[in-house]
């Protein structure tokens, strides 16, 4: 296992033809990836004997953190494995692993009432794929994430399956026969299962029909998030699926209601969609496309949240046609690629400066420009 | 009834059984909230509990109990939707059982993958269980040292019946 700090390169001044790295989720390969970006399993494991986060002290952090992480360099998870300690990690570097989603918030943050900053903790994930992220010492001691572009819940939790496997097998998790994974909240309880796919679904916004897929969902009792996780907003036409019930359901129950349930039927919606508006509504969707186009080949100053909407419509206008591309499948990862550029701790590594919002927004709207701007 | 640090009306009331003898506590939401024990749920799950509680006030369950392990009670469990230790699976179990049905469309077991340690032909279960014990136990004596060392006299006590409990001999122990 490598010790931290590791990053991956950021791209050379913005400018066409760099060598980018992009992390698996926005790859854009894989099964029905027109709609879904990556699919996602993550599983929630705690230590048998050692207090949860919210009881146990700096010393029980420190032994959580040390079991796991020697399991973690010891286990043979995959080929190459980064280790990035979090405790005391600059907010740029930990901005920058949010960002990439492999940590949480939560985890960056650090658990106040265990020294917030200091708080012993981190994460490991394989380089330079970041197919694998196991966060140490988050809500629970454990919480292992397993990414695959496109629709791919089967291999993703194949995946996860496995690394958890080889884990326990160093390692003691707390487990009750009744309850089974024990988790710090309940609302993880059973399998510490969740699976989610992130979608893209800007042609449902488009025709109001997102509310009745966010409804239809909520019946399933699935849960329907923005791009960043629990609590956010859907930025980007970016949503997360994923299960809410994690005990009393088997890990092959909540595999096949999603994937071959749920997942295939919003796929499905979202093509109608982007069809219905290609057939009925193309000068409005052809108005929207171009609009956005104009603002990202225009625009002086950017929030992440407006590029993060016009990156958006400019994919969608790739994939219905509406813009000539030479190469279509280039231009999505150009767009996949300025979604993640366009974040906060990106943009300042592709920079190489800090910057202050003002600067930003800036920034933002030139590196967009030099990508998409036709002068 | 009078709270025990105040002269005001007791509200809150526990019982906790200690090495077979029984200790009563009295405390107005003021001196209970300081002792770490809620009155009035919030959090994530909060509305849920607050309907369990509701039924569950009315029968003697309600009595403030506390993790033998963490000591997070189950007032402090519904104000933040956080359990402070896999025991309190195993000590709210009554209370948490039919909340965790509730929040997961009415699962009532675990199904799904099983820890190799309790799944058929797995490492003896026992022996796990005698290596959590053993990492309880290292704690709670890593405790008690801080707390003499500090001169927390009433927490060592505290620290010394939970050892006993587990049915060790607590180091400086004179019996």
């Amino acid at each position: 296992m490598t010790g931290g700090p590791y990053y991956p390169a950021p791209p050379p001044p913005p400018g066409p033809g760099a060598n980018e790295h992009l992390p698996e989720w926005l790859r854009g390969e894989g099964e029905a990836a027109d709609v879904v970006l990556s699919s996602r399993v993550r599983l929630a494991r705690n230590l048998a004997g050692v207090l949860f986060a919210s009881k146990a002290t700096p010393s029980d952090r420190q032994r959580s953190m040390e079991l796991c992480r020697d399991q973690i360099a010891s286990a043979g998870l995959a080929e190459r494995l980064a280790w990035e300690p979090l405790a005391k990690a600059p907010p740029q570097n930990r901005a920058l692993l949010v960002e990439r989603h492999l940590i949480s918030k939560q985890l960056s943050r650090g658990k106040s009432a265990a020294g917030g900053a200091d708080d012993p903790r981190g994460v490991a994930f394989s380089i330079p794929d970041e197919r694998l992220a196991i966060m140490v010492n988050e809500e629970d001691h454990l919480r292992i994430q397993t990414i695959r572009s496109g629709l791919a819940l089967a291999t993703a939790w194949a995946d996860a399956d496995a690394i958890d496997d080889k884990l326990e097998a160093g390692l003691e998790y707390a487990f009750s026969p009744r309850f089974g994974y024990l988790t710090a909240c309940p609302t993880n309880v059973g399998t510490g299962l969740r699976m989610s796919a992130m979608l893209h679904l800007p042609a449902l916004r488009l025709t109001g029909d997102i509310e009745k897929v966010k409804r239809a969902a909520s019946d399933m009792n699935l849960a329907v998030r923005g791009f960043y996780g629990e609590g956010s907003e859907a930025v980007g036409d970016l949503y997360q699926l994923s299960n809410q019930t994690t005990f009393g359901k088997s890990e092959a129950e909540i595999l096949s209601l999603l994937e071959a349930e749920i997942l295939p039927r919003v796929i499905e919606y979202e093509r109608i969609a982007r069809r219905e508006l290609l057939a009925k509504r193309r000068i409005p969707l052809e108005d929207h496309v171009w609009r956005a186009r104009g603002i990202l080949s225009n625009a002086r100053l950017l929030t992440t949240e407006e590029a993060m909407q016009a990156l958006s419509l400019v994919r969608l206008g790739v994939l219905t046609g509406v813009t000539p591309a030479p190469d279509p499948a280039a231009e999505v990862r150009l767009v996949h690629l300025l979604w993640l550029y366009v974040q906060p701790a990106h943009l300042q590594r592709a920079f190489g400066r800090e910057m202050d919002q003002e600067q930003r927004r800036a920034a933002r709207a030139a590196l967009v420009r030099s990508r998409l701007g036709r002068a | 009834m009078k709270c025990d640090h105040c002269d005001n009306e007791a509200t809150v009331h526990e019982v906790t059984v200690r090495n077979g003898k029984k200790v009563e506590r009295h405390l107005c939401e003021v001196h209970a909230a300081e002792a770490g024990i809620a009155v009035q749920p919030a959090g994530q799950m909060g509305e849920l509990i607050k309907q369990h509680m509701a039924a569950l006030t009315q029968s003697a369950a309600a009595k403030v109990t506390a993790c033998p392990t963490c000591r997070t009670t189950f007032a402090e469990f519904k104000q933040h939707g956080i359990l402070g230790c896999a025991d309190c699976y195993k000590a709210f179990a009554r209370q948490l059982g039919p909340l965790i049905e509730r929040a997961h469309e009415g699962g009532v077991k675990h199904r799904g993958k099983v820890c190799k340690v309790h799944g058929e032909g797995a490492a003896d279960a026992a022996a796990a269980e005698r290596r959590a014990r053993a990492q309880r136990l290292s704690r709670l004596r890593a405790e008690l040292d801080h707390a003499v060392r500090a001169e927390q006299y009433e927490q060592a006590a505290k620290l010394r019946d939970e050892l006993r409990a587990m049915g060790e001999r607590p180091p400086q122990d004179p019996a």
